[in-house]
């Protein structure tokens, strides 16, 4: 079996006493999308934060590619070049025009001419039919729009890995659609990819596996008609009727 | 266009239909509206008027029917003696506007800096960090006249070679080593109010710490201190008047020796109106700045 893109060994990570993440080890292997559900608070942000490095953990191993990244002598901006974010806020630079936005890193990071940086920014923007956006201001596009220049922006370094953090949670139900419809593609396009999400639904359609985590814990972990369908623990159950009572299923 | 259909769904009982395409006529409602929105402004404008008569009218028979008044005016608004001297004033204000500009640009350099040691959080920077804010502190909390009398006499006192003794240079170092204290605070307040997610993003897209602050940071932070960076230039400007304690000849300086020669105090007034021919119109400047700068966060917040 070849390298997974992703493997985590027994990760813990505490804010003071508190333990937000105990025990977590996973396997993302390549052109596959891991789903992590949860309610607030269980850790999934947390989570994805670590392996981008924001945070550091305090026990386990995290392995990008094989290389282990939580090591001490790994230079973080190093790993996360090869790893693309999109938060739940956008987080687009407001001083920045949309295309502005996109070629930051490739031009900064990635040493690309400026010239290339915008032919390849323009691709992906006409790619996800956001072309006439290139010039405008993050302010005057809408949240939907916003966030998927934030994806544009994080695929623009052609990451090895997505962490997507809850990226519909800040939008209206109408928008919620477009963004969704955006991370389909990049699925099918064989993007490998980590979310934390609460649109079951959709973790059903994109998901390879689904993690529920409650805690800090990975209490069920498997297909997503295994864990959103046929959940074995009582917990992963009570989560689900509550989501669904929502009206999120 | 949801403005229109509101209108129209409100004037449903107008007589007039309502079509998209045909060109809009206002309803008789908002005709009526209309006429008397403006007879209230009218009659806004004309209370205004009135109590600003009334007011004005009022502090200036006081003053001017008050006894000492002619000797006053005499002393302080002698017009064409004020004229005579304001030549020699304006040569004097030369030396206020050229302090201000080596002033500003040095104090934005060293402000700068000083602002980036102190939110910095490289442990290699750690003893800079700590001399930026003692000098903070205390460069802040002097009043800017005693800098200017501690820097100007103490400095030659020293007796150091190669060290000045021109007046000129110690006025602006005095107005320097103050400024850049306060101007490093806004700067820094600037800096800390660019929320961490910024920072997050700029990082978790490959940039390196001085990247992000080089192209995420800095630029946010820097647009949204400008209105009080100018109100800064303003109190700059003016104070550098207060090097003339040292002997600069600048415009209050001026002033002063024409008024301590005539014993007429008009050459001062002369002076305050230079300074005001300046600084109203940053003043005015600063403000719309600072009303662009609010209705532009104001529209990111909404977005």
């Amino acid at each position: 079996m070849s390298i997974p893109v992703l493997a985590l060994e027994k990760v813990r990570k505490a804010f003071g006493s508190e333990v937000v993440l105990e025990d977590i080890s996973i396997t993302v292997p390549e052109h596959t999308a891991t789903v992590f559900i949860g309610a607030s608070g269980s850790g999934k942000s947390t989570l994805l934060r670590c392996i981008n490095l924001l945070e550091q953990i305090d026990d386990g191993v995290i392995r990008l590619d094989g290389q282990d990244i939580s090591d001490v002598s790994v230079d973080p901006d190093e790993i996360r070049r090869k790893l693309g974010m999109v938060f739940q806020s956008f987080n687009l630079f407001p001083h920045m025009s949309v295309v502005e936005n996109i070629i930051l890193a490739p031009m900064r990071v990635h040493g690309k001419s400026r010239d290339e940086a915008i032919v390849e920014a323009l691709e992906l923007l006409t790619r996800f039919g956001l072309r006439e956006k290139a010039e405008q201001y993050p302010d005057r596009l809408s949240g939907g729009q916003q966030q998927r220049v934030a994806i544009i922006r994080s695929l623009a370094v052609k990451p090895r890995l997505l962490l997507l953090d809850e990226i519909t949670s800040a939008l209206d139900p109408v928008l919620v659609n477009e963004v969704l419809s955006t991370v389909r593609d990049l699925k099918e396009h064989g993007m490998t990819m980590l979310l934390a999400t609460h649109e079951m639904g959709f973790a059903k359609q994109v998901a390879d596996e689904v993690c529920f985590l409650e805690h800090g814990r990975i209490l069920e972990w498997g297909k997503p008609e295994e864990i959103l369908e046929n959940a074995k623990k009582s917990q992963t159950k009570e989560f689900l009727k509550r989501v669904h009572e929502a009206g999120r299923l | 266009m949801n403005q229109e259909v509101g209108r129209g769904s409100e004037n449903s009982s107008d007589s007039a239909p309502y079509s998209f395409g045909g060109a809009w006529q206002p309803s008789a409602i908002e005709i009526e509206r209309r006429i008397a929105r403006k007879a209230r402004s009218r009659k806004n404008a004309l209370v205004a008027t009135a109590s600003s008569i009334v007011v004005l009218g009022t502090l200036l028979s006081i003053i001017i029917t008050s006894p000492g008044w002619k000797t006053l005016s005499e002393t302080f608004f002698k017009w064409a003696y004020g004229f005579e001297v304001l030549p020699k004033i304006i040569l004097g204000f030369g030396a206020n506007l050229f302090l201000t500009v080596i002033a500003a640009t040095s104090v934005a350099f060293f402000g700068l800096i000083l602002a980036l040691v102190r939110t910095s959080r490289s442990p290699a920077i750690t003893p800079f960090r700590l001399l930026a804010t003692v000098y903070v502190d205390v460069f802040r909390g002097i009043p800017m006249l005693l800098i200017i009398l501690l820097v100007g006499f103490g400095i030659p006192a020293l007796r150091l070679q190669g060290v000045t003794n021109n007046v000129f240079i110690l006025g602006i170092m005095a107005v320097i080593i103050t400024y850049s204290a306060y101007v490093a605070e806004v700067i820094r307040s600037g800096i800390l109010t660019v929320h961490p997610s910024q920072r997050a993003a700029a990082r978790s897209l490959g940039l390196s710490n001085m990247q992000t602050l080089r192209y995420v940071v800095l630029p946010q932070a820097l647009r949204r201190v400008t209105p009080p960076l100018l109100n800064d230039l303003v109190s700059l400007i003016k104070d550098t008047g207060l090097v003339s304690i040292l002997g600069v000849t600048d415009a209050i300086r001026a002033a002063q020796i024409e008024s301590s020669r005539s014993f007429n105090y008009t050459p001062y007034v002369m002076a305050a109106g230079i300074f005001l021919l300046v600084t109203i119109p940053l003043t005015r400047y600063t403000d719309r700045t600072l009303r662009k700068s609010i209705e532009r966060q104001n529209a990111q917040g909404l977005a």
